[in-house]
């Protein structure tokens, strides 16, 4: 989401890096190509000028310390201040003394209220061992009703729904009552969208407030909206105590402006984000480290988590341990893959790794490879798979035949493999050292006083500025992606 | 009329904006660099992103070359450079030679397509043409559904798969009723689909080319519908789905708001489609032909007492 903005940053910090001092020219040099991007982000304006102005004072003012480089300093000043920005620690939902949580949800028409309601109660169950009921207020809108219905079902949540005579604050509070009988710990109430100049529907969303009580209000915002985001937050602020906000479509290649101005208007906090279209496709927003994505230190602690989740840690140890003796083969490789893609799109995980998110970007990663590889491996007997030496030309003809592959594409597959299995066991035996040669030995730079100080990263992390890119050893790797490595 | 709503519904900005821009066109303010930058903020909260800058560069030549010296002498400049770059963007629909127009609907989730078909669709029949849907949304939950309700208001037909089935498929066949029931329109459903999502994109493609399969130089318009609060990135999306689907023209969409709608502009002038169609209520007479003028009016909302306010 921030692609834009971290290469704004970069371009900065070259123009400051190797200077002696942070000076009034240099700094207001790099600020200069920060500010086209924030704006180009559609960052709201006032929160742009002020965020800048506050960047600068800083750079040039009592908080740089004389020992350490001008540019790194620059970068540290500006984590800082985008974490202000985006509020400086993780907010959950609100809690309730006793009886059921009520939530309920708010936005303009068209920002995602019925998914997220969804998205959010299959959190609540899943993460949270929650027993959620959802209320299907939106009587506005056709059929927004079966939308919720259908989405429970799918999901197996109870969904609370009447007719679309009724008046949403009494379906609203029937729900309540309903939830409460029937021991649902959680209840969110999806409503109408509607224009926050619309003094009917906003009175009406009053009504359901003043009614239900509900213990938090959540404002479903869209990540591509432009200036009048912050315009319609504060309208719907000024009417509802908004607990925080949730921010959709994230996944799309909207710039993060409204994420970066809508806690600095509205002083109200980005709770979770949507990731995509599935269902699970809802996370948690963590401040500090979407700061650090910005600025291109990428997400190891996001990656590692999702990692969990999916990733059999013993089976993975197993299969580690077979790779660093050499003896890894196709039908590995084909479980490695699986592994890889349940953690989502290839782009979407590697852009969590420190430089890459700049390294990827114009770096067209195509998850369908994915799928030619797996139908290749798929097309080989066990006998091949496990002995990659027998596929001979013949074999090598019929498997590109059954797997609907050009000859080259397996002839190409065959190659890579042996590569890297032959550095695999060329890694086994030199240990880590080795590793760092690797992936490209970028080390060595960590930047003094960041949170979770990137310079305590393992060795053979690149750096977060410039090593992904320069990329030694790891070329093989990064072919293979990009299709090439012929 | 409706641009009337579109100014209704503006009030609020505009009283706020107004006041911005008349303290800045009238009260005797000299026109300097200052004065500049203040008119780039403001032309920049409508979302006309890099187009307001260039738009003040080019009054800043302007005024260097004495063509403009006066403040006063500024709306009209800005009124007369933003329409120049909305220059031919109209309200027109493309008609097929023979047989059925069919015009296939676009955007990413949320932007209002759903509803602006309904519209469209109301406004085709209150002209006496006769109208058909294809609910090619098959996607998201109880997204046919909402279409059908509408088919039903509105009288009219409709093509309808269960959701989960192949959008094509629905395509395909709601071509061949068409054909069959000689329609007048045909307007078809998508599912809303971020520009960032490649197989969805793909679908999007199939869709096209199973079109044009049964009636070789549909569609005749592909119309992709923009939310008038997005930002710049408004013209990636923009950008992508001309790409995939041949993208004639643009519906922007809930223009009742606060929202100015200023992407239209980098729209335009990048890729060249025009804007259409606009959307500024929740009413199915809400839907309108573009007209330039009064957008650019509003946009510039010169307050009272100013010669180009025609609300």
């Amino acid at each position: 989401m921030f692609d834009s903005l971290t290469g704004a940053l970069d371009k900065a910090y070259r123009s400051i890096v190797g200077q002696k001092v942070l000076t009034e020219k240099n700094v207001e040099d790099g600020i200069q190509s920060v500010r086209e991007a924030l704006l180009e982000a559609d960052v709201n304006f006032g929160v742009a000028r002020d965020f800048l102005a506050r960047v600068k004072e800083r750079a040039l003012g009592q908080e740089v310390l004389k020992a350490v480089d001008p540019g790194q300093q620059f970068v540290k000043v500006f984590h800082d201040a985008l974490t202000e920005l985006l509020g400086s620690e993780k907010r959950g939902l609100p809690v309730a003394d006793q009886g059921p949580l009520v939530l309920m949800m708010a936005g303009l028409q068209g920002a995602g209220k019925t998914t997220t309601c969804a998205k959010l109660a299959l959190w609540l169950k899943e993460k949270r061992k929650k027993n959620p009921l959802l209320v299907a207020a939106d009587l506005q809108r056709p059929a927004a009703v079966e939308q919720l219905q259908t989405l429970g079902r799918q999901l197996g949540i109870a969904v609370h729904a009447e007719g679309t005579d009724q008046s949403p604050p009494q379906v609203c509070q029937r729900g309540i009552e309903l939830a409460k009988r029937n021991r649902h710990d959680v209840v969110i109430l999806d409503t109408a969208g509607r224009l926050h100049i619309d003094d009917a529907l906003m009175t009406e969303l009053q009504m359901v407030h003043s009614l239900c009580q509900p213990h938090g209000v959540l404002l479903v915002c869209d990540s591509m909206l432009g200036q009048d985001a912050v315009q319609s937050a504060k309208e719907f602020d000024s009417r509802l105590p908004i607990h925080g906000v949730i921010l959709t479509k994230t996944d799309g290649d909207a710039r993060g402006g409204a994420a970066l101005s809508v806690k600095a208007v509205t002083g109200k906090p980005i709770l979770f984000v949507g990731t995509g279209e599935k269902p699970d496709e809802l996370e948690e927003f963590d401040p500090p480290r979407m700061a650090g994505r910005i600025l291109g230190m990428g997400d190891v602690v996001s990656l590692v988590e999702k990692a969990q989740e999916v990733i059999d840690e013993k089976q993975a140890e197993r299969e580690a341990k077979k790779l660093l003796k050499g003896q890894f083969d196709f039908e590995d490789f084909l479980k490695q893959l699986n592994m890889i893609r349940k953690l989502g799109p290839l782009k979407k995980v590697l852009g969590m790794l420190p430089g890459m998110g700049q390294a990827l970007k114009e770096v067209d990663l195509d998850d369908r490879r994915f799928k030619r590889v797996e139908a290749m491996i798929q097309s080989m007997t066990v006998a091949e798979r496990r002995n990659p030496d027998l596929i001979d030309i013949q074999r090598r003809r019929r498997i590109a035949a059954g797997s609907g592959n050009p000859l080259q594409g397996v002839h190409d597959l065959v190659k890579q493999f042996k590569t890297m299995q032959k550095m695999m066991s060329k890694l086994g035996k030199g240990g880590l050292g080795d590793l760092q040669g690797l992936m490209g030995g970028g080390g060595a730079g960590g930047f003094p006083g960041m949170p979770g100080g990137m310079g305590q990263m393992p060795g053979g992390m690149p750096s977060p500025r410039g090593g992904g890119r320069r990329g030694g050893g790891n070329s093989a790797f990064q072919d293979f992606l990009r299709g090439r490595g012929r | 009329m409706v641009f009337g709503k579109l100014f209704q519904g503006l009030k609020k900005t505009r009283e706020k904006l107004a006041s911005g821009l008349s303290r800045l066109f009238g009260g005797g303010r000299k026109l300097d660099r200052a004065f500049l930058d203040e008119l780039e903020e403001i032309l920049y909260t409508s979302d006309l992103g890099p187009t307001g800058s260039k738009v003040v560069e080019e009054l800043e030549q302007a005024w260097k070359r004495r063509e403009v010296e006066a403040t006063e002498d500024v709306p009209a400049f800005l009124r007369a450079r933003l329409l120049a770059r909305l220059d031919g963007c109209e309200g027109k629909l493309a008609r097929a030679p023979s047989g059925p127009t069919v015009i296939l609907v676009v955007g990413v989730n949320g932007s209002g397509k759903t509803t602006s078909i309904a519209k469209l669709a109301h406004h085709l029949k209150s002209q006496g043409h006769s109208v058909l849907l294809g609910a090619g949304d098959t996607f998201r939950a109880a997204a046919v559904e909402q279409l059908a309700l509408w088919a039903d208001r509105l009288g009219i037909g409709i093509i309808r798969q269960a959701t989960g089935a192949d959008p094509a498929a629905v395509a395909f066949d709601a071509c061949s009723a068409a054909l069959s029931r000689k329609v007048d329109f045909l307007i078809l459903d998508t599912a809303g689909r971020l520009h960032t999502q490649r197989n969805l994109m793909d679908e999007l493609g199939k869709v096209v080319r199973v079109v044009q399969k049964q009636i070789p130089d549909a569609p005749h318009e592909v119309l992709q519908v923009l939310d008038g609060t997005t930002g710049q990135n408004a013209i990636r999306q923009a950008k992508e789905f001309a790409a995939v689907a041949g993208v004639t023209g643009l519906i922007l969409a809930k223009m009742d708001g606060t929202a100015k709608g200023g992407a239209v502009f980098g729209i335009r002038e990048s890729l060249s489609i025009p804007v259409k169609w606009i959307g500024v209520g929740e009413g199915l007479s809400d839907l309108e032909p573009f007209r330039a003028e009064p957008f650019v009016d509003a946009i510039l909302t010169f307050g009272e007492g100013s010669a180009s306010t025609s609300a």
